[in-house]
């Protein structure tokens, strides 16, 4: 067992190693309004934070990520373009079901950050390469996914704005968005909705229903999602390989999606400037569906960096967030990037070595 | 000697002691009714009388070596239960299903898969994620998440749960029924294919017990120790 001074000395030394990469240190509180993180993340942040009650502020959670404060902080008076790096504990619950593991993850634990608000087209390759290089002494298997090129697939699909709009919301929920894909696929068969009598009770309304019994009445008529699209989409998916070899692949496949060619090509751009960052593309995993693993606010690159161990989170993840900055900019947004590591894995790694 | 906890009062606690008569063990409560002791005829068992809802914590902490309670209560209250406690007999009595309901209006609203859909107009119109009110937050969630409905929130209600849509504090309730019928009053309707859990009266043993001594008990009782 690696105690917690050393875990916070390894965190220091990455948050001296984010400074000298140009960032400037932040401090986020440690206890946020609870209402932002709410609607964010929904009910999973109730399971996850530890959310309590102030007398004057009301609902409070202790901070279980820093990107919330960050981009709050940016939204509300950061100039641009903005490097921001910070280090301190995050706070989550561990609820696992029926049975306990025999080594429950901790409560707390520290997030070594680093965040890049910019209109720069090479920042997704700085912060990878910025990662890659503190990582590498401990060997861990590093992964990228971007949602952007799923994202433009699913926006490519003949079907109806209501039916996109529905796959685009649940990519992230992988069993709902087959079950709506396979039910697209084939004809709608008619509702018969039955009538009732029952007076009418709560806030949704009745012209909201209305609304929505209208849209489920015009699923008979349109055309099924012809059965090829399903498949591309499945193989898409399903591309998992070396980056190089996943570049040829998505080229093949945007041969059949030609709305995907773009992203492929920032993809593409992206591995070179890596590249030339140093870092052989070989050694990075591509798998398209990465994201949708990860946190629902992130619409572009992904990545993790992951070491041998199976019962492990990853020791380093982030992605590019360019939609968060809109939701909590109020107006504003800002393209948006970053990254955060866990000090404490580093620790435990060295001490193993 | 094994210490058996039985819920204080009520259907369940006279259902219980039935239970046991049955098995040739007579419980019952010594002196007035107002005392929280029983006596035990039959078996070498000390018995204590609780709240229902205070069982599942008295299990884990093996402050009580047996106990009686709805298994709805045991996975509700105790998170990672197997861990702490293993299921000796369901009961046959106490049956009551965990159901989400929605108000009998929504005759759009057939399946879980439209009040998926329904979540998520709700929050697009209303600007705020569609209120479950309920007291049975870590089932719901689970069982939420496991059939990956997103776009709603839980309020807390630990009664007249039924009265929340009516009240406009909650747009749908996650709650016991048995009948239905208070539901049916409050004009709401259950979704058939979102029973989130079917509970019954269960007989539960704590893992800090002793496992022999319990063994020893269940055959006296003729289960599957």
């Amino acid at each position: 067992m690696v105690g917690k001074a050393a875990k916070l000395q390894a965190g220091q030394r990455l948050l001296a190693a984010f400074r000298d990469a140009g960032a400037v240190e932040v401090a986020p509180d440690i206890l946020l309004d609870a209402g932002t993180l709410l609607d964010l993340y929904g009910e999973d942040i109730r399971a996850r934070a530890y959310v309590t009650t102030d007398p004057v502020r009301g609902e409070v959670v202790l901070r279980p990520d820093f990107t919330v404060p960050v981009v709050q902080m940016q939204m509300r008076d950061g100039a641009e373009p903005a490097r921001y790096c910070y280090l301190g504990e995050v706070f989550r619950k561990q609820d696992h079901g029926d049975t306990r593991p025999d080594h429950p993850r901790d409560n707390e634990y520290l997030q070594a950050g680093f965040e890049i608000f910019a209109r720069d087209p090479e920042a997704d390759a700085e912060i990878f390469a910025l990662f890659h290089r503190l990582l590498l002494p401990y060997g861990l298997s590093a992964a990228m996914g971007d949602m952007d090129i799923l994202l433009d697939a699913i926006r490519a699909l003949p079907v109806s704005d209501a039916r996109r709009g529905a796959l685009l919301h649940h990519v992230w929920r992988p069993i709902r968005f087959s079950r709506l894909l396979a039910r697209y696929s084939r004809p709608a068969a008619p509702r018969n909705l039955s009538q009732t009598d029952a007076p009418w009770t709560g806030l949704r309304t009745g012209p909201q229903m209305e609304a929505r019994i209208a849209l489920l009445e015009t699923q008979p008529d349109e055309t099924p999602l012809p059965a090829i699209w399903a498949d591309r989409l499945t193989r898409l998916f399903a591309v998992d390989a070396p980056a190089p070899e996943a570049v040829t692949a998505l080229r093949g496949l945007a041969d059949e999606i030609p709305q995907i060619a773009e992203a492929v090509d920032r993809l593409a751009t992206r591995l070179d400037q890596i590249a030339s960052r140093g870092v052989d593309p070989a050694t990075i995993r591509f798998a398209a569906s990465h994201g949708r693993e990860t946190m629902e606010y992130y619409d572009g690159m992904t990545f993790t960096f992951a070491a041998d161990h199976p019962d492990w989170p990853p020791v380093a993840s982030g992605g590019r967030y360019d939609a968060l900055t809109a939701q909590l900019g109020q107006g504003r947004a800002i393209p948006a990037v970053g990254g955060i590591i866990r000090p404490g894995l580093i620790a435990e790694l060295e001490a193993t070595c | 000697m094994l210490k058996l906890g039985v819920p204080s009062k009520g259907r369940l606690m006279e259902d219980t002691f039935g239970w046991f008569a049955d098995r040739g063990i007579t419980l019952s409560r010594s002196g007035s009714d107002r005392e929280y002791a029983g006596r035990v005829e039959g078996a070498d068992l000390v018995l204590v009388l609780l709240s229902a809802g205070e069982i599942p914590r008295e299990l884990a902490a093996g402050r009580i070596d047996l106990g009686v309670t709805g298994s709805d209560l045991v996975r509700e209250k105790l998170a990672g239960w197997r861990s702490d406690v293993r299921e000796i007999a369901p009961m046959g009595f106490g049956h009551a299903d965990l159901v989400l309901a929605v108000p009998a209006c929504w005759r759009d609203c057939e399946t879980l898969d439209d009040f998926a859909a329904i979540t998520r107009q709700f929050r697009s119109d209303h600007g705020f994620r569609l209120r479950i009110a309920t007291k049975y937050h870590r089932l719901v969630r689970a069982f939420l998440s496991e059939a990956e409905v997103a776009d709603y929130q839980l309020v807390d209600s630990q009664g007249a749960t039924e009265g929340t849509v009516a009240n406009l504090t909650a747009e749908a309730i996650a709650d016991i029924t048995s009948s239905g019928a208070t539901l049916r009053a409050n004009h709401l309707k259950v979704l058939p294919d979102a029973l989130i859990h079917s509970s019954q009266a269960t007989l539960f043993a704590s893992l800090r017990a002793d496992d022999a001594e319990v063994a020893s008990f269940a055959r006296r009782l003729n289960l599957p120790g």
